[in-house]
């Protein structure tokens, strides 16, 4: 689901990616005495149904989802931890889904991850120096004194004083200050990709700041590119080249950031957008146009899975699952009735929404 | 202002910690009308939580609070345990941030709902279950009869809040103090939430306080705005004036607040204007404007002398030296 430029290797190609994950009943383990909860099944969560996107080399693709969009599970397949279900990774020219053991493990080194919460992802008995350290010396990079030096550089490019904070713990570092560790450590074996899950969304709105400005600075010093993914779209949108919006599983809409926003094509995302609270006092007051919660991912509805959600669902969007099509240069939508074309006539929306999918499912059309 | 609901006049909180006197709230001043809202904005630890938590009652013991709070023209500062549990839930009520642990995770969540209620008022089990049902009615919770048999883990983060809101309004607070309640939930989830409790505002003419760190949530939602930075407020308006067309913001704190949030019109890879630095530490704050070592056009006065929070313009207040001229950080 993207543009391809013609002559240029994409640094990583996801092609419909999938991942699933077996449940039994929850709330309780449903065997013995125990019993299964009722209005929990047990099944398969479908968390990503078949994605496909490129990063091209220093570009940067932001994904933005509801929670359990299957946006960080998304992330983490391209990692193969744990691997996908189906579907191709290809970082680098690899396929890392056919890579073993020290082959996947040399591959993963060009791809780091910086985590939401930077003080569950640092270890608290550490010290800062160690941490940045630690993936130099798994990788066996130089020798012990090259390896010091290196921190006291990767610490002064996360804009840290080595003298002040190699020797603390994290403890002793506020959340931002954390923060810039995760990422000193990162990109301490200068890599390719930098997969941002949430990495921003625990901080305070000036620090925040302050972090997305050296996101920015990292990408042009290093070249790096990421895939930058948060629930905020107005965050995803100030860092990335393209964004696509993930809905269940599925994305629903890709496209150049500015075009998505200025221009949005599925209904999904102009709810989204809706959503932000402007700072244009009581503008947000009559935008709260989506109503409801995000269906489970165990069975989710037949067809386009947003339209259980969607103002235009027409009975269409039960049976036949949205391809995506490109409207507009670079930008894709999965969506029956786009909101670039008129909106369709009221009369089966409520059928559509209310449709169960149990019952529609013999009629899936499948892609 | 004898009509407000709740007045807040010079509240001082101030904790021991390791010999040293830390003031978490140091003299702030706010008033909330009956069906206003009244959001509180700030960074962590700038003290806008403990403020709300000492008129509550809900900071350890020990803690020295000073002041007054006026609830409906009861003074809540320094009220024993016993008579401030008559306020709390009939008066005021709070919801925190994390509703996944606030709730009890072994009780099915009607049972908390009734709890609410059978603590504060002397009802039948019969009329308390009817009334649990109808508040989660209320609060928009679909097929409440089969909700309440159901345990919180098994409800979305939405849900979840939503039996917060529930239990704080149990009792029909006059006041609802909203702590973060909105942060951990997505913009959409976020945006229900916030309607429904201005609905529900409307419908029983409730005061709500708002704290948050987000000035966005603040210009949409709240009518008064009171920003605070280590423990001070430093600057205090109403929405209108401080945001959109025809808004100034003065305090070059609130600035900065204000353009750190990534907004969608802004091109993508443009440098977001920061300050650097950290809040300052409480307890061991600089002789002058508290902002002043990150604020970029602190001059030698600023760092001299603290600025006193003064009414300016009618009803918009900050405590500045070289305040912003037309909105705009000069």
């Amino acid at each position: 689901m993207s543009a391809q430029e013609p002559g240029k290797e994409p640094l990583l190609s996801v092609r419909d990616l999938v991942q699933e994950f077996a449940v039994r009943h929850s709330g309780g383990t449903g065997l013995g005495r125990v019993p299964a909860t009722p209005g929990v099944k047990a099944g398969v969560v479908q968390a990503v149904s078949g994605v496909s996107f490129d990063i091209m080399p220093g570009e940067t693709m932001g994904i933005v989802g509801e929670t359990g969009s299957g946006k960080s599970t998304l992330a983490r397949s391209v990692l193969q931890a744990p691997r996908p279900k189906s579907g191709s990774v290809t970082f680098r020219g690899e396929d890392l889904t056919r890579l073993r053991g020290r082959k996947l493990l040399e591959a993963r080194r060009h791809m780091q991850f910086v985590w939401q919460d930077p003080f569950s992802s640092l270890d608290p008995k550490w010290r800062v120096r160690s941490i940045v350290e630690e993936p130099l010396v798994a990788f066996h990079d130089g020798d012990r004194a090259a390896r010091r030096k290196r921190v006291d550089q990767l610490l002064d490019i996360v804009g840290l004083d080595p003298v002040r904070y190699a020797k603390r713990h994290p403890r002793e570092l506020s959340g931002g200050q954390a923060q810039r560790v995760a990422i000193a450590r990162s990109v301490a074996l200068n890599p390719d990709l930098l997969i941002c899950d949430e990495a921003v969304s625990s901080l305070d709105v000036l620090i925040q700041a302050q972090v997305l400005n050296l996101f920015e600075r990292l990408r042009h010093e290093l070249g790096l590119s990421y895939l930058f993914i948060a629930h905020d779209l107005a965050l995803v949108k100030q860092v990335s080249d393209r964004v696509a919006v993930m809905y269940l599983g599925r994305f629903c809409e890709v496209g150049p950031g500015e075009s998505v926003y200025r221009k949005p094509l599925h209904p999904y995302t102009r709810a989204l957008l809706d959503s932000i609270p402007s700072t244009e006092p009581g503008a947000a007051r009559a935008a709260a146009t989506l109503t409801g919660e995000p269906p489970s991912p165990i069975n989710p509805p037949s067809g386009c899975r947003f339209r259980t959600r969607c103002p235009r669902a027409q009975e269409m969007c039960a049976e036949q699952v949205p391809m995506p099509r490109e409207l507009a240069p670079g930008h894709l939508v999965a969506c029956h009735f786009p909101l670039s074309e008129p909106a369709p006539a009221a009369t089966a929306t409520a059928a559509a929404r209310n449709t169960e999918p149990a019952t529609q499912s013999t009629k899936v059309v499948s892609s | 202002m004898s009509d407000a609901l709740l007045e807040v006049e010079d509240l001082r909180v101030a904790f021991a910690v390791g010999g040293r006197e830390l003031r978490a709230v140091d003299g702030i001043s706010y008033t909330v009308e009956p069906g206003r809202t009244l959001a509180i904005i700030g960074e962590s630890g700038s003290g806008k939580t403990v403020c709300c938590r000492a008129i509550m009652g809900l900071l350890p013991v020990g803690t020295a609070i000073g002041g007054s709070a006026r609830l409906r023209g009861t003074e809540m500062i320094g009220l024993s345990d016993a008579e401030l549990r008559k306020h709390r839930g009939q008066d005021m009520a709070m919801i925190f941030q994390d509703p996944a642990r606030s709730l009890n995770p072994t009780m099915r969540v009607g049972v908390q709902v009734t709890e609410a209620i059978t603590t504060h008022r002397k009802v039948g089990k019969k009329e308390a279950y009817a009334q649990a049902v109808e508040l989660l009615r209320l609060v928009r919770i679909p097929a409440p009869e089969r909700r309440f048999h159901e345990y919180p883990h098994q409800l979305s983060g939405g849900m979840r809040q939503r039996i917060m809101i529930a239990m704080a309004l149990a009792c029909r607070p006059k006041l609802l103090i909203a702590d973060e309640a909105t942060t951990a939930l997505d913009v959409t989830t976020q945006a229900q939430i916030m309607e429904l409790m201005l609905e529900l505002q409307q419908e029983l003419g409730m005061g709500l306080v708002l704290i948050s760190h987000d000035l966005g949530l603040a210009a949409s939602y709240a009518d008064e705005v009171v920003v605070m930075y280590a423990g001070k407020i430093v600057e205090q308006a109403s929405a209108k004036q401080l945001f959109g067309t025809g808004g100034t913001v003065k305090m070059r704190y609130t600035r900065a607040l204000l353009d750190a949030i990534p907004h969608l019109e802004r091109p993508a890879h443009t440098e977001l204007p920061v300050v650097s630095g950290r809040p300052p530490d409480p307890a061991n704050l600089p002789p002058g404007c508290s902002f002043a070592p990150r604020c970029p056009s602190a001059a030698d006065d600023c760092r001299a002398t603290r600025p006193a929070l003064v009414e300016h313009a009618a009803g918009h207040r900050w405590a500045c030296w070289h305040p912003c001229e037309n909105g705009v950080a000069s």
